[in-house]
């Protein structure tokens, strides 16, 4: 039985570009899948598949249970989207953005008047209802964005970098909506560059990389796959790098794609995936100064999104071109 | 496979009446909208009026005195007669950049992707564009007219004429916007939709009948404007208006000869041709 999104050898080319090799996923009824990715792995064109947007060229996917690619208007019935960047009208009230949405959902007029202002006053936006959307804040905007993609309380919803470029107090707010949405047996699809946004919000995480779902599970699974904790140690001088390297590479966790211990020449930073916590770090310490090295900074640090992806993919996740940049460069 | 619709506090949206009537209201959300979107940005509108203006008062009197109108001679106000049929079909066509503009940003801001998830009607999110954009058109012809009546321009033809007249207009102007359509539809920005909406109308508007006769054009460029879709309508419309001098000879080209027919047939074609392909192109659009 499929989940509430379902979706099988998603490919898609932009031109010599593979955005997509191959794309599977199944988020079960009411759950939330994070698709976790650097930019240009695959996630917005995945979102765009799966929300009607773009055709692939080959594969199959299901949302709420209908084919995407042979019924899409009864899909789009049943999905909201929110965009990666807010797609309000900004010469629009709050107030008609939302009745303007919930009358092309083919509500009547009465009803998308009244569901407007049910959802200016839950997304805190009341005051500011008939104001233009130019006048709105970073934050203000998003959540009109998302209270748009909320006209109808689609069972399915789709969020493409909801909180990318808010600032960690509306951050914070909108996580709430999301949970809240969630609570009530939303199933969501959240693509994210951050890995503490996937970890409050998703059950499953996939990580996506060049088109395909490289690694998936919980937040604790991927952390372990990425080798948990690790050790990070800035050295004074340059000369002693190697030196130091010697000494945290015996205590390197071994792990899949790992060369052990990493090293910025620039800044002079080691880096090393452990398991051993403040234990195994003060060992770390008196063997440093055993050796007679002079440390800027030492510290065990928990995985980041780059720690996943360097140990999942042996990249950073600055690396790459962004979607849309493939896109555009395929045209 | 399990209806996912009776999840607990979710809901799909009604299902649309489809077909025809959702096409209408759909086409009329959006059209309010670009309405709406118009009125708050007043600018837009009056520099589409400015151009036309200076444009009548330049070639009514800086031209005027200096072209002949075969079977009026040369006078400043037979050449206002002449030329003002030209001016009010040149300010319809220039809606196209409007369109396109308009089209443009909404797909650069990312709306066409919101209107492009929704359970509504293809067409609509281009029809609704395209008809407030004949409102607009509608406004600005009523505005020139005006001038025009003031600057001595007269219809001598009683008012259904005249009313045929702007109505073959605002079909040509309604036309050009499905056009605007298509280009805001294939250009990156904005700006490369209103640069891309207007530079073709230039030859287009200036190789055809609309400023000088095509008498005096080398014999090639006189068949262009003779066939000139654009020159069809500005002929109807001297026609319609009884603006042309008693005297003034037909040219020998079927356009020419049956202005009003030719008119209506080239705006229908193109409507029909540019709504397609735009529509088509709109299903495909990425931001």
């Amino acid at each position: 039985m499929p989940g509430a999104i379902y979706a099988e050898g998603l490919v898609k080319n932009f031109g010599d570009v593979r955005a997509l090799d191959g794309v599977d996923l199944d988020v079960p009824e009411s759950t939330v899948l994070g698709l976790l990715g650097p930019n240009g792995a695959g996630k917005t064109t995945t979102v765009r598949v799966l929300t009607t947007l773009l055709s692939p060229d080959s594969g199959s996917a299901q949302v709420a249970g209908i084919d995407v690619l042979k019924h899409p208007n009864t899909v789009r019935r049943s999905i909201g989207l929110s965009g990666q960047f807010a797609a309000v009208d900004e010469y629009l009230t709050g107030r008609e953005n939302l009745q303007m949405v919930g009358q092309l959902y083919q509500m009547s007029a009465r009803d998308a008047k009244r569901r407007a202002a049910e959802l200016l006053e839950r997304f805190n936006l009341a005051d500011a209802a008939d104001r233009t959307a130019k006048t709105y804040s970073g934050g203000m905007r998003r959540r009109l964005d998302l209270a748009a993609a909320l006209v109808v309380s689609p069972p399915v919803m789709f969020m493409d970098e909801p909180t990318t470029g808010l600032d960690p107090r509306n951050r914070q707010s909108l996580w709430e909506v999301i949970e809240e949405l969630v609570a009530g047996g939303t199933t969501l699809l959240l693509t994210t560059q951050y890995l503490e946004e996937a970890d409050r919000l998703a059950h499953d995480i996939a990580v996506v990389d060049h088109g395909k779902v490289i690694a998936r599970g919980t937040s604790d699974q991927l952390k372990a796959q990425t080798g948990g904790e690790r050790i990070e140690v800035v050295v004074h001088e340059r000369d002693r790098i190697s030196t130091a390297r010697g000494i945290l590479e015996r205590h390197a966790l071994p792990g899949p794609a790992q060369d052990g211990c990493t090293v910025e020449e620039h800044t002079r930073k080691l880096t090393v995936p452990v398991a051993g916590g403040a234990k195994l770090l003060a060992e770390v310490i008196r063997e440093l100064d055993g050796e007679g090295i002079e440390i800027d900074d030492i510290g065990l640090r928990r995985p980041t999104l780059d720690d996943v992806f360097i140990s999942l993919t042996g990249h950073a996740a600055e690396d790459e071109t962004a979607d849309d940049e493939r896109e555009e460069a395929a045209k | 496979m399990t209806a996912t619709t009776e999840t607990v506090s979710t809901a799909t949206a009604p299902r649309g009446r489809g077909g025809a009537a959702q096409s209408v209201t759909d086409s009329l959300v959006m059209a309010k909208r670009n309405l709406i979107r118009m009125a708050r940005i007043p600018e837009v509108v009056i520099f589409g009026l400015i151009q036309p203006i200076m444009f009548v008062v330049l070639f009514s009197y800086v031209f005027g005195g200096s072209i002949t109108i075969p079977g009026a001679g040369t006078s400043a106000s037979s050449y206002r007669e002449f030329l003002m049929a030209g001016i009010f079909a040149q300010t319809v066509t220039f809606a196209t950049a409007g369109a396109g503009a308009g089209i443009a940003e909404d797909m650069h801001k990312g709306l066409i992707d919101r209107f492009r998830s929704l359970p509504m009607t293809r067409g609509a999110v281009l029809t609704g564009r395209t008809l407030a954009d004949l409102v607009q058109t509608a406004l600005t012809l009523v505005v020139l007219a005006v001038v025009a009546l003031l600057v001595g321009w007269r219809a001598h033809d009683g008012i259904p004429k005249a009313l045929a007249g702007f109505g073959l207009l605002l079909l040509l102007g309604y036309a050009f916007t499905w056009i605007g359509a298509l280009i805001g539809l294939s250009v990156r920005t904005p700006e490369a939709a209103t640069s891309g909406g207007l530079i073709w109308l230039f030859p287009l508007t200036f190789i055809s009948v609309a400023f000088v006769p095509s008498q005096n054009m080398p014999s090639f460029l006189q068949h262009i404007a003779e066939w000139n879709p654009f020159s069809a309508t500005v002929v109807a419309c001297r026609d319609l208006f009884g603006n042309l001098p008693p005297g003034y000879p037909v040219p020998d080209a079927w356009p020419m000869e049956h202005p009003v027919l030719a008119s209506l047939l080239w705006s229908v074609l193109i409507i029909a041709v540019f709504r397609a392909l735009a529509v088509r192109k709109y299903r495909s659009a990425t931001a």
